[in-house]
Parts: structure tokens; sequence; C-alpha cells
């Protein structure tokens, strides 16, 4: 799957919810089998970013690709994990149906998943813990737990390139710890994975590549040259404390103009 | 068949007809889409009326469905404004093209059979008379048409079951892999818009209304899976709508009206007595919570007192109360629950924790 093309190249986006831009001229290169942490301030777009990456909002301008050729020819190429709190956990459904739900764009229109689909998710699911949860309602999960099963449903789509929505938020240091192991294993096997970040400490010990963003790009690259105090104050607007050396995660978000994220 | 089995056969395909596609406006949380069709397909059918010249003509059933159908695009035309909310926009859109058919009918078609009361509750007992003979077989007309209504919301539900649950659950993924959700939700809605256009015909907006959203509302707290809720909605649809038949019978009073309380009663009966969700099983959850609470509290106040010096004052049962706070009676419960759990034993008056008693303390502790 290496062809010369990067992994994700984003050029000239722009995006705007009612003429209001929450993405500004957006280009981002993100080269095959990095692990890259997109962080920002409220409201700076990073899901907007995702969504647009995704074909989920039409961009206002410019163009995104996946290894070379736009998103709608590339979707099997692409894992995602939407915010835990966009679906309704309420829903009548099982562990594994939801897990299986990864294989339903392999799948295609009208065609039911049987027990090829059905192995896949258990496995997923051994991979994130959670085997013995399969028959359970969904509704009767952990946070921790929902957002395994998000992150199981992800890996049955077998993609190369992943987009996670913020897969640490509400979960325990346990469980967050888990499922970066799962994400450094996808980096392991060559896999590209984008994941919405809130917590600056963390930056440099889980991921070795980082976008700043607050509406525009203010750094793309390695987490050694990219995440910097320059950079950050630039992000955060000079709302963050840092403490001996490293930027804190102490970000007071001071309620940015709400733009959808 | 006599009419009296004809119209019980005609009040079941309704509401396994309607319990299908309203199982999704339940889920999704677009119930009142389906009061909003019902009354504007109203505006359909004067407006074709007004076209073809014959209430008979299969026309009118076509109008009225795409009036449902423009009933929801306008509904999502003013909610993306950002104007107005969804409730709200049904609530502008839907009387307004209802009364504009009122005053058409009141003023142009006065001396045609169009009543308002037809449409509110319609009138399933005459259907037997209307009659239609196909592939020589003779049936109330009724019955052809929600026969064919129901066969198309099977196979579109058989065939998009994985696209509709996906959607549903997940409408951004389902974006994501290529299912387009405004294709299959726009689907849904013809459908819906269909059925209730039969339906209507049958029994009236109002037991359209009553038949999409009662049944697979007792379903959701019934069960936790997809394809039983849609099993279990038109199982209660069904049952309501014979029960309602031999109430009206009973009452001698509308079938339509009968038909609607029964789905009431049906969902009451759900609600309350329902296994898992229902209130008794609620309420019984959460005195048992109480117990095992109040056992908690007792054995972690023993446990944090265990070896002080205080130990001996706090662990008697005699000055239990002033400590917790809690009544005579309601301490002698919890002991006596406490000590048939094996948490804690009785000295005299002095309680002591057992190995699992103190276990279980510590466990509820660092919870």
């Amino acid at each position: 799957m290496h062809t010369a093309a990067a992994a994700i190249e984003v050029t000239d986006l722009t995006v705007a919810y009612h003429d209001t831009p929450v993405l500004w001229d957006v280009d981002v290169r993100v080269p095959h089998g990095v692990l890259m942490a997109i962080v920002g301030p409220n409201g700076a777009g990073k899901t907007t970013l995702i969504k647009a990456i995704l074909g989920l909002v039409r961009p206002a301008a410019g163009q995104t690709l996946i290894a070379g050729l736009p998103y709608a020819q590339q979707r099997q190429l692409v894992g995602y994990v939407p915010q835990r709190g966009s679906v309704d956990w309420d829903f009548p459904t099982s562990v594994l149906d939801v897990v299986m739900m990864g294989r339903y764009g392999r799948l295609g229109w009208f065609r039911r998943p049987g027990s090829r689909e059905r192995e896949l998710a258990l496995a997923a699911l051994e991979t994130v813990q959670l085997q013995q949860y399969a028959n359970r309602q969904i509704s009767q999960l952990s946070g921790g737990q929902q957002q395994r099963v998000f992150l199981a449903r992800a890996l049955v789509q077998d993609a190369q390139v992943y987009f996670m929505d913020e897969p640490f938020a509400g979960v325990d240091a346990v469980t967050e710890r888990a499922i970066i192991g799962v994400l450094q294993g996808l980096r392991a096997a060559g896999k590209t994975v984008v994941v919405v970040h809130h917590d600056l400490q963390t930056v440099p010990e889980y991921f070795d590549w980082v976008t700043l963003l607050n509406v525009r790009v203010i750094a793309c690259g390695p987490v050694a040259e990219a995440f910097t105090d320059e950079h950050l104050r630039r992000a955060y607007g000079g709302r963050i404390a840092f403490l001996g050396g490293g930027p804190s995660a102490e970000v007071q978000d001071a309620g940015h103009a709400g733009a959808p994220r | 068949m006599s009419p009296h089995v004809e119209i019980q056969l005609i009040a079941v395909l309704v509401a396994a007809a309607c319990a299908l596609p309203g199982t999704f406006l339940v889920l999704r949380r677009t119930a009142m889409v389906s009061d909003a069709i019902s009354h504007t397909m109203l505006f359909g059918i004067v407006i074709s009326y007004f076209v073809v010249r014959d209430l008979a003509s299969p026309w009118l059933m076509v109008g009225a469905t795409l009036t449902g159908v423009l009933t929801v695009w306008l509904v999502e035309l003013l909610t993306r404004t950002r104007r107005v909310h969804e409730d709200a926009a049904i609530g502008l859109v839907f009387p307004l093209l209802f009364s504009l058919a009122v005053i058409m009918i009141s003023r142009f078609a006065g001396n045609v059979h169009l009543d308002n009361d037809a449409v509110l509750l319609g009138e399933i007992g005459f259907a037997p008379f209307d009659r239609l003979t196909l592939l020589g077989i003779e049936l109330p007309r009724a019955m052809w048409v929600l026969g064919g209504i129901l066969s198309a919301n099977l196979l579109f539900i058989g065939v998009c079951y994985k696209e509709l649950q996906l959607s549903t659950f997940d409408a951004g993924l389902a974006a994501a892999l290529g299912f387009s959700p405004a294709l299959l939700h726009y689907g849904l809605m013809t459908l819906v818009s269909l059925t209730a256009v039969g339906a209507f015909d049958a029994v009236g907006a109002i037991l359209v209304i009553a038949l999409m959203i009662g049944p697979p509302a007792a379903a959701y707290l019934l069960t936790d899976r997809l394809s039983h809720m849609i099993g279990l909605g038109v199982a209660i649809g069904s049952l309501s709508a014979l029960a309602g038949y031999w109430l009206a019978r009973l009452l001698d009073t509308t079938i339509a009206g009968a038909m609607a309380t029964m789905v009431g009663v049906s969902f009451a009966l759900v609600f309350v007595l329902a296994p898992q969700r229902g209130v008794i099983a609620l309420l019984r959850r959460r005195a048992r919570q109480r117990w095992i609470v109040a056992q908690q509290m007792l054995a972690a106040h023993l446990l944090q007192h265990e070896g002080t010096p205080a130990a001996a004052d706090e662990s008697r049962l005699s000055t239990l109360g002033e400590h917790l706070r809690w009544s005579p009676e309601f301490i002698g419960a919890v002991v006596h629950r406490a000590e048939e759990a094996g948490m804690l034993q009785r000295e005299g008056d002095t309680l002591r924790l057992t190995e699992r008693g103190r276990a279980l303390a510590a466990a509820a502790m660092t919870r």
C-alpha cells in the first residue's frame, strides 16, 4: 500500500459553517506509518478537519486525498472512530453487532454479515479485551468500554489510515494505556493513525507526529520539530501555562467562539 | 369471510404495517413526524383530487404520499436555517398544510364526500363494503391496499436491515462507509408516508400515529435487540388492534377509537410490568440497591473504626443509631441482613466484621 503519495494530503482546505470559517486554508501532509495527534483549543476545527477528510462536511475550498486519491475512491482504506457521544448508547443492539458494523463498508449494500464477520468482530473484541462482553447490551458498558467497542469496530475495518475523534475522552488511565497500546500496534503494522487529542502532556509520550490547529494550521510535523513552546503559544493564544520546560496539560479554554466541533 | 373477520384482518394488517417503519421513527427520535405526515397528506389528497376529479383514483394515494415526503423536506429545510428547532418546525409546517387542505375542502369541495371526521378517525367498520377483485379473488379494497403496503415495508426493511440499523445508530459512520444516510432517511420517510396514507383510509390519522409509535415504544422496553424490537412491535400492535376491535363491539363504540385506546393500555401495561425496564422492576431494583448500600455503609463504618480506641463505642448496636443517624428499626433490619449475608457477627451488643465483610467494605470504599 506504500505509494509515492502521502497517507493523507490536505491542500488549501477551507470549511465554513454558515459563512463562518472554522478551517482556513489548511495544508496537512501526513506520511505513511505515523501516529499523529491533532491538538488545539476548543473550536479549533479538529473534528471538522477529520469530517472534511471523510467527506462528512463539504469544504468551501481545497481538497483532501487519501493515498493520492479522493476519499470516495478510498473508503476501504479508511477506518473511523467518531466521538463516543455522537451515538445513542441506548440503541437496542449488542456489543458484537456494533463491532460488526465496521465490516459493513466491505460488505457493501444489501449483503448481510455472516460467520466471517462474526469471527473478525470477536477477534477485535479480544484485542481490546472485551471478548466476554460480546453479547452485552451496549447501554450496560462504562465509558471506557464504549470507547474500546468503537476501537474494535475500527479494527475490523482493516484499514490503512485511521481517524479517531477523542478516543481518550472520559476513559480512566488504565483504559487509556490499553487504547494507546492498540494504536501503537497499528503503527507498528505500518498503518497511519490520526487522533484528536486533548492532553498536551502525553503528546510526546504517545505520538511521533503532531498537528497544531487553531482554525489555521500552526504546525505539522514530527513531534520534536512541531511541538514547541512557540507553536503551542500561537495555537492556544498565550492561554497556556508552562511548567518546567514542557507544556502543561492545564490548558484554559477561554470559551472560544462556539463553532460546532 | 364474514365482515367481522375481514375487519379484524384489516386491523392486524394496519397494525403490522405501521409498527415496521414506526420502530425506526421511535429509535431516530422523530416520532412526531408520523403526526405531521398523517395530517398533511390530506393536502396531497385534495390537490390530487382537484387534478383528477375522482375520489377513487389511485393518484390520490400518490399525491398524499408525496405530500408526506414534502412535509419531511420542508421541516428539514426550516430546521437547517437554524432559526427554529425541529419540533417547532413540525408544529409550523403541518398545521399550515392541514388547514390549507381543510379550507380547500370546505370552500371548493363541499359537495364531495371528503369530511374532516373521517380524516381523524376513519371508519374501519365500513371497509368490508368497498370491495376489489384482483387475480380472481374478491376482498375488501383496504385489505389489498394494506397487504401491499405491509409487503413493501417488509421488503424494504428486510433488504436494507443492516443499512437502516447502521444509519439509525451511527449516521456518521454510515456516511463515511458510503451508505447514504439521506437516501435511507427519505426511503424510510416515503414508507412512513405511504403507510400513513394507506392506514388513514381505514382507521384515520389518530390511529396511524398510535399504531406507529405506541407498539414500538412498548417493544423498546421489552428487548435490547433491534430485530426483536421490530417483531415485538408488530405483535403488540396486532394484539392491541384485535383487543380494540372486541372492546368496540362490547361497548358498541368507534372501532378506531377503541383500537387507539388499547394501544395506550398495552403500552401502560408494558411500562409497569416489563421485566427489566418496567416501573415495578425499577422500584424493586432500587429497594434492593438501598439495602445493599446500607449494608456497605455499615460494614465500612465498622472497618474504619476497627482497631481504634473508639472501636468499642462505634461498634455497639445500642449506640450505632447515634453515630449513623439511622432509626433503630432500620439499623435492626440492616444488621439482620448483613448477618445473613455473612458480613458480620454479633457478640452480645458488639458487632464484628467477618473476613468477608471486611473484604466487601474495602471493595465498596475503593470503588
